[in-house]
C-alpha cells in the first residue's frame, strides 16, 4: 500500500470514507492500489460498476462484448437511451470515467473462454460475476480457483436474486453448491423468465458491497453463506454453504486442474430441442423478406448441409447443424442473425444453442427454406 | 407432522404459484415426496430417473444443506423450514 498516495482532490472527493475507521486513509489506500474485473456490463456489472467506479477502487476490468439493446435500459443503469446501438464497453467506459476520472477503466471485448480467461484473471486481484448463463459460471468459479482469486457472485431471477463470495483460499466455491448445472432449458433465463429491473440493483449493490470489504479486509464477508433475496416480499435469507471435500475444483482430490470445454459441461449441444419456442426468438418469411428489402444488417446463417445447400439457398453463411459447436467462433454475438434449415427444426435447435452460448439477437426462420420458396420465392427449388 | 417447504421461483409454476406449501413428512425423503405426490409435474425436476434427487438441486433443513446432514434421511421435526435452492443464472441478459 506504501506506493500509493491520494492526491487533495482525491481526498476530497473520498472525505466521507476517510473520516470512518472501518476505511480510513488506509483503506482508501487500499481501494486505490486494488483491481477488480467484472464480468458482464449488464443488469448486474452496472450497480457493481458505478459504485466501485464512484469507491475509488484503482483499475476496473470489464468483459463484454454485447452491444446496447433499447431493452436493457430497464435495469442496465450503466447505459443510457443515446447509448442504444452502441458497445456497452463504450458506454460503460463513459460512464464510470464520468463518475470518477481517478480510476483506470479497462475494457476487454471479448466472449470469456477457456482460452483467455486465466490469462485475464490473473490481471485482477478480485472478479465480480454479473453473468448470464452456466457455462459462463462454472468458467468464471473455475478460473477463480485455478487463478486464486475471489468471485464475488450474484445471480437473479424474475423476483429473486442470490449472492455469495466464492473461491477464497478456505471458503467452498460455486461448484461446492452446484456440483452440476441444470440441463439446458429448465432453468429459464432472464430474457425468457423476465426479471424485475431493480433486482439486479440491489443484488448488484450486494456484490459492490462484499468486494469492498474483501479490499479493505474488514467485516464478515459473504464466505461460506448464501444470501437469498426475495424482492416481493422483502426478504433476506442465509444458507450455510460448506467446501465440499470431494468437490471436483476446489477439493483435496481434484479431477479439474485446468480449464475445460463449459458448453458440453452444461449439456449445451445440438440434440434438443424440446425447449423455449419463444416469438422473440423467431420470424417468419414474411417479416425476414420485409427486413431484407428495407436492407436492414441481417446475418442469416445457414444450418443445413452443403448439398441442401447447393440446392437452393438464401446466401446466408453455411455452417452445418453438427458443426455448429466448434464454429460458433465465427460468428458475432453484436449481429443480428437469422438462423434457417429446411422446415425450421435443426435452426431451433441451432437458436436454444446459441441462446446458451450467450447470443442474444438470433431469431429462427419459421418454416425454413421451404417456406420461404412456397411463399416469397416461388422460382426458388423445393426438395 | 406438516412440514412446510419453501418453493423457489423457478418452480412455483408447477405449485399453482405457491410459494411454500405444507406436506407431511417426517424426513426430509419423505417430504419431498408428498410435494410430488401433490404436485406431479414438479417430480422430473426434482429427481433423475433412477430416483435420485437431482445433483443441481439443493435442499436445505433451516439453513443446513442436507448433504452435510443425513441427506435424504434427515429428520425433521414440527417447526422445520425446508426449502429448495435452485440455480439460477440470470445477470446480465
Amino acid at each position: 500500500m506504501a506506493n500509493v498516495e491520494l492526491s487533495t482532490e482525491e481526498i476530497r472527493r473520498y472525505g466521507r470514507h476517510l473520516i470512518m475507521p472501518e476505511v480510513g486513509m488506509e483503506g482508501q489506500k487500499k481501494l486505490k492500489a486494488a483491481s477488480v474485473l467484472l464480468i458482464g456490463a449488464g443488469g448486474l456489472g452496472s450497480p457493481v460498476g458505478l459504485y466501485l467506479a464512484a469507491a475509488g477502487i484503482g483499475r476496473i476490468g470489464i468483459v463484454d462484448f454485447d452491444v446496447v439493446d433499447y431493452s436493457n435500459l430497464q435495469r442496465q443503469i450503466m447505459h443510457s437511451t443515446k447509448d442504444v446501438g452502441r458497445p456497452k464497453l463504450d458506454s460503460a467506459r463513459e460512464r464510470l470515467e464520468g463518475i470518477n476520472p481517478f480510476v483506470k477503466i479497462e475494457t476487454h471485448e471479448l466472449r470469456l473462454s477457456s482460452e483467455n480467461a486465466l490469462a485475464l484473471f490473473a490481471e485482477y486481484d478480485i472478479v465480480v460475476d454479473g453473468t448470464d448463463n452456466f457455462p459462463t459460471r462454472y468458467l468464471v468459479n473455475d478460473a477463480c480457483v485455478l487463478t486464486g482469486k475471489p468471485n464475488v457472485y450474484g445471480s437473479i431471477f424474475r423476483f429473486e436474486g442470490q449472492a455469495s463470495v466464492f473461491a477464497t483460499n478456505d471458503g467452498p466455491c460455486y461448484r461446492c453448491l452446484y456440483p452440476e448445472p441444470p440441463p439446458p432449458g429448465l432453468v429459464p433465463s432472464c430474457a425468457e423468465g423476465g426479471v424485475l429491473g431493480i433486482l439486479p440493483g440491489i443484488v448488484g449493490t450486494i456484490q459492490a458491497n462484499e468486494t469492498v470489504k474483501l479490499i479493505i479486509g474488514k467485516g464478515e464477508p459473504l464466505i461460506g453463506r448464501l444470501l437469498l433475496f426475495d424482492a416481493l416480499k422483502m426478504k433476506f435469507r442465509e444458507m450455510k454453504l460448506r467446501k465440499n471435500p470431494e468437490c471436483p475444483v476446489c477439493g483435496s482430490h481434484r479431477t479439474i486442474t485446468k480449464l475445460i470445454d463449459y458448453e458440453a459441461f452444461c449439456g449445451v449441444q445440438p440434440g434438443w430441442d424440446s425447449y423455449a419456442r419463444e416469438e422473440q426468438f423467431e420470424i417468419t418469411v414474411d417479416q425476414l423478406k420485409k427486413r431484407l428489402d428495407k436492407k436492414d444488417d441481417i446475418f442469416i446463417l445457414d444450418v443445413r448441409e452443403p448439398q441442401e445447400y447447393e440446392i437452393c439457398n438464401l446466401k446466408g453463411h453455411l455452417i452445418p447443424l453438427r458443426e455448429l459447436p466448434k464454429r460458433i467462433n465465427e460468428l458475432d454475438t453484436a449481429k443480428e442473425i437469422v438462423v434457417h434449415c429446411k422446415v425450421g427444426g435443426r435452426s431451433r435447435t441451432a437458436v436454444e444453442f446459441m441462446k446458451q452460448a450467450g447470443f442474444r439477437k438470433i431469431k429462427n426462420l419459421v418454416g425454413g427454406i421451404d417456406e420461404w420458396a412456397e411463399r416469397i420465392d416461388p422460382t426458388m427449388p423445393r426438395y | 407432522m406438516a412440514i412446510q417447504i419453501m418453493i423457489p421461483t423457478p418452480l412455483r409454476q408447477f405449485t399453482e404459484n405457491r410459494e411454500s406449501v405444507s406436506v407431511e413428512g417426517i424426513s426430509v425423503g419423505e417430504a419431498l415426496k408428498s410435494l410430488c405426490t401433490k404436485y406431479a409435474p414438479l417430480k422430473k425436476h426434482l429427481y433423475s430417473d433412477d430416483g435420485k434427487l437431482r445433483n443441481f438441486v439443493n435442499v436445505y433443513v433451516n439453513d443446513e444443506d442436507i448433504r452435510y446432514m443425513q441427506k435424504e434421511s434427515t429428520p425433521l421435526s414440527e417447526k422445520d423450514v425446508l426449502s429448495i435452492i435452485p440455480s439460477i443464472a440470470g445477470g446480465t441478459a
